[in-house]
């Protein structure tokens, strides 16, 4: 631009537009350009999901009327905690699902850390490369697919009987009834969210500090066990949030692949027709269980992982 | 530490035998997809084109495909928006209870989905929203917003300020600046969180069966009901087979927008 041209556009200055004008009054303004950035994606936030919490929460405190079958808004009643409470089966339910998602943690720890050691120390870049793509893509096919592939595996007359019948092992086999169904199947779905923040977690330490650790004459077992495994420690936990609130928060494989219920289904099959209140009081165990996890997770470190 | 030889060969063992087990579970289902007999049982006796035509002319499996598609669709629209203001807004300003904000956009993927779904169910009925696609795609957007947010976010920290402050000196106001200078920045970040984003909402059942009405069937919604039919089970198979070779369009994009690192951003 040349001097001229300068001098032109500041004598005739164009007439401004509104956008333009707003503009300029905004800019002095931080406060209320802030304010206007996160007006609506903090609203909806609040409004939509922080306020269905609440709803669900004061659910848990409403009537259900017996006779029409319907839940009173705003008509209070403890009757929801009281049948959770006396109810031997909620318990049950909810000591299995905890169990399964720590066992499912545990597995997809020790079936992630090879492969996941493997791409971040031993794989040339491009096996590297090659083997995230190969985890990658699992993860992106859809879950169901998954969750119906499996079933069609493991049901009679599945790929599962079909290997074990000539070793003569066809017949304990109860098809989908089994428990172990729900912890193998969950477990595969929810191994690939194991395995990314464990590689990234691996690739991050310094090869530097692995050779000191050589040099002062730590062995290959005191360097893993005094050294590797502290230093990936967050991205592990980074890695069981996902195991952990997947597992947790499913309904749909303990109902395809097995016959025992989780919390989930407890709290599905009583959303609408069964006792809306006793659903949105059993939700408060997954909820609180969460919550605690994703607080001693954050002191750990684990959210610099994700 | 420099691994040991059988050490290498052990881990090489141990990768190997965890892919065939990521694996193994789809190739079955992809080959069940050519099953001729509509009985399941291993091994398929003989194998047929037939299921993918019947599938083609299914026409649930139509309406469940275009329901998808228009949830996705506005899900996606609604994260992205909103997610790139947050960013903006977490980024580039410092105020109170900025750490709380990233907090509460993880919150609906970090609690279980079980309680998202209910809660927002119950609340649609309490506030007397009827159920359907607006109900699907309030829930879908809810869970997506984070996903545009740390794409947004990741490459907004990686970005220096200097071009636009040499917009601004030029005279570029807020608007110009952004719609010229820090959103074809932002280009390739919002289409891998846009892509995450869909891909998410395309495959969600689990919040999705509590917020659905009665014309809203999804293709997850399809599948789950279908299963149940051993009638159905052929149909099943094909969706299956298409959405495994349809889920390799995400990673080829990913990989190609940004790497392979971003990909992982589903996370």
């Amino acid at each position: 631009m040349t001097a001229t041209s300068i001098h032109a556009t500041h004598d005739e200055r164009p007439p401004r537009s509104l956008p333009r004008r707003l503009a300029i009054w905004l800019f002095p303004r931080r406060r209320l350009q802030l304010g206007l950035l996160l007006a609506t994606p903090l609203g909806w936030l609040v409004l939509v999901y922080l306020g269905s919490l609440f709803v669900l929460l004061l659910s848990a405190f409403w009537e259900k009327d017996t006779f029409t079958g319907n839940v009173e808004p705003f008509a209070w009643s403890l009757a929801a905690f009281e049948s959770l409470i006396n109810g031997e089966v909620y318990r049950t339910v909810a000591i299995r699902t905890i169990g399964i998602a720590a066992l499912v943690t545990v597995t997809d720890a020790l079936l992630a850390f090879p492969i996941a050691y493997y791409m971040a120390r031993v794989a040339s870049p491009r096996v590297r490369n090659a083997l995230v793509i190969a985890v990658l893509m699992p993860l992106w096919a859809a879950y169901l697919v998954k969750v119906y592939a499996w079933r069609t595996i493991l049901q009679g007359n599945g790929l599962l009987e079909w290997v074990l019948e000539p070793f003569g092992l066809g017949q304990p086999w109860q098809g989908l009834k089994e428990l172990a169904n729900t912890w193998l199947v969950l477990s595969y779905l929810w191994l690939p969210y194991m395995i990314l923040p464990l590689y990234a977690g691996l690739e991050r330490i310094p090869a530097s500090l692995l050779e000191a650790s050589a040099d002062l004459g730590g062995r290959a077992r005191t360097t893993f066990r005094r050294v590797i495994l502290p230093l990936v420690f967050p991205a592990l936990v980074a890695g069981s949030i996902f195991t952990f609130s997947l597992t947790l928060g499913d309904y749909i494989t303990p109902d395809l692949v097995s016959d025992a219920k989780f919390i989930g289904n407890v709290i599905y099959d009583n959303s609408s027709l069964g006792s809306p209140p006793l659903a949105a009081a059993y939700s408060l165990v997954p909820i609180t269980i969460m919550v605690v996890y994703l607080a001693v997770a954050r002191r750990l470190g684990a959210f610099e992982s994700l | 530490m420099v691994e040991s030889r059988p050490v290498k060969w052990l881990l090489r063992i141990a990768s190997s035998a965890v892919l065939a087990f990521l694996y193994l579970p789809l190739i079955v289902v992809a080959i069940y997809a050519f099953n001729s007999s509509r009985l399941q049982a291993w091994p398929p006796a003989d194998l047929t084109l037939h299921w993918f035509e019947e599938a083609l002319n299914n026409p649930a499996v139509t309406r469940a495909v275009v329901n998808s598609l228009l949830a996705g669709s506005f899900a996606t629209g609604v994260a992205l928006v909103l997610g790139t203001l947050a960013a903006i807004a977490v980024h580039r300003y410092s105020f109170f209870g900025r750490q709380t904000i990233s907090f509460l956009l993880v919150l609906p993927i970090a609690l279980p989905g079980v309680v998202t779904g209910v809660a927002l169910q119950r609340t649609f009925i309490t506030v007397g929203i009827d159920f359907g696609l607006l109900t699907v795609v309030i829930g879908h957007a809810t869970f997506c917003v984070v996903v545009v947010y740390n794409n947004v976010i990741a490459r907004l920290r990686r970005l220096p300020r200097s071009p636009e402050e040499a917009s601004a000196d030029l005279g570029g106001d807020m608007w110009t600046t952004f719609r010229r200078v820090t959103g074809p920045r932002l280009g390739t970040a919002l289409m891998s969180g846009g892509l995450l984003s869909f891909a998410l909402s395309f495959d969600e059942i689990i919040v999705t069966l509590f917020t659905s009405g009665p014309g809203t069937q999804t293709i997850p919604m399809f599948i789950f009901a279908a299963i149940q039919r051993p009638n159905e089970l052929p149909v099943v198979n094909v969706l299956a087979f298409v959405l495994i070779l349809v889920s390799i369009i995400p990673v080829w994009l990913a990989t190609r927008i940004s790497g392979a690192e971003t990909a992982g951003a589903r996370l």
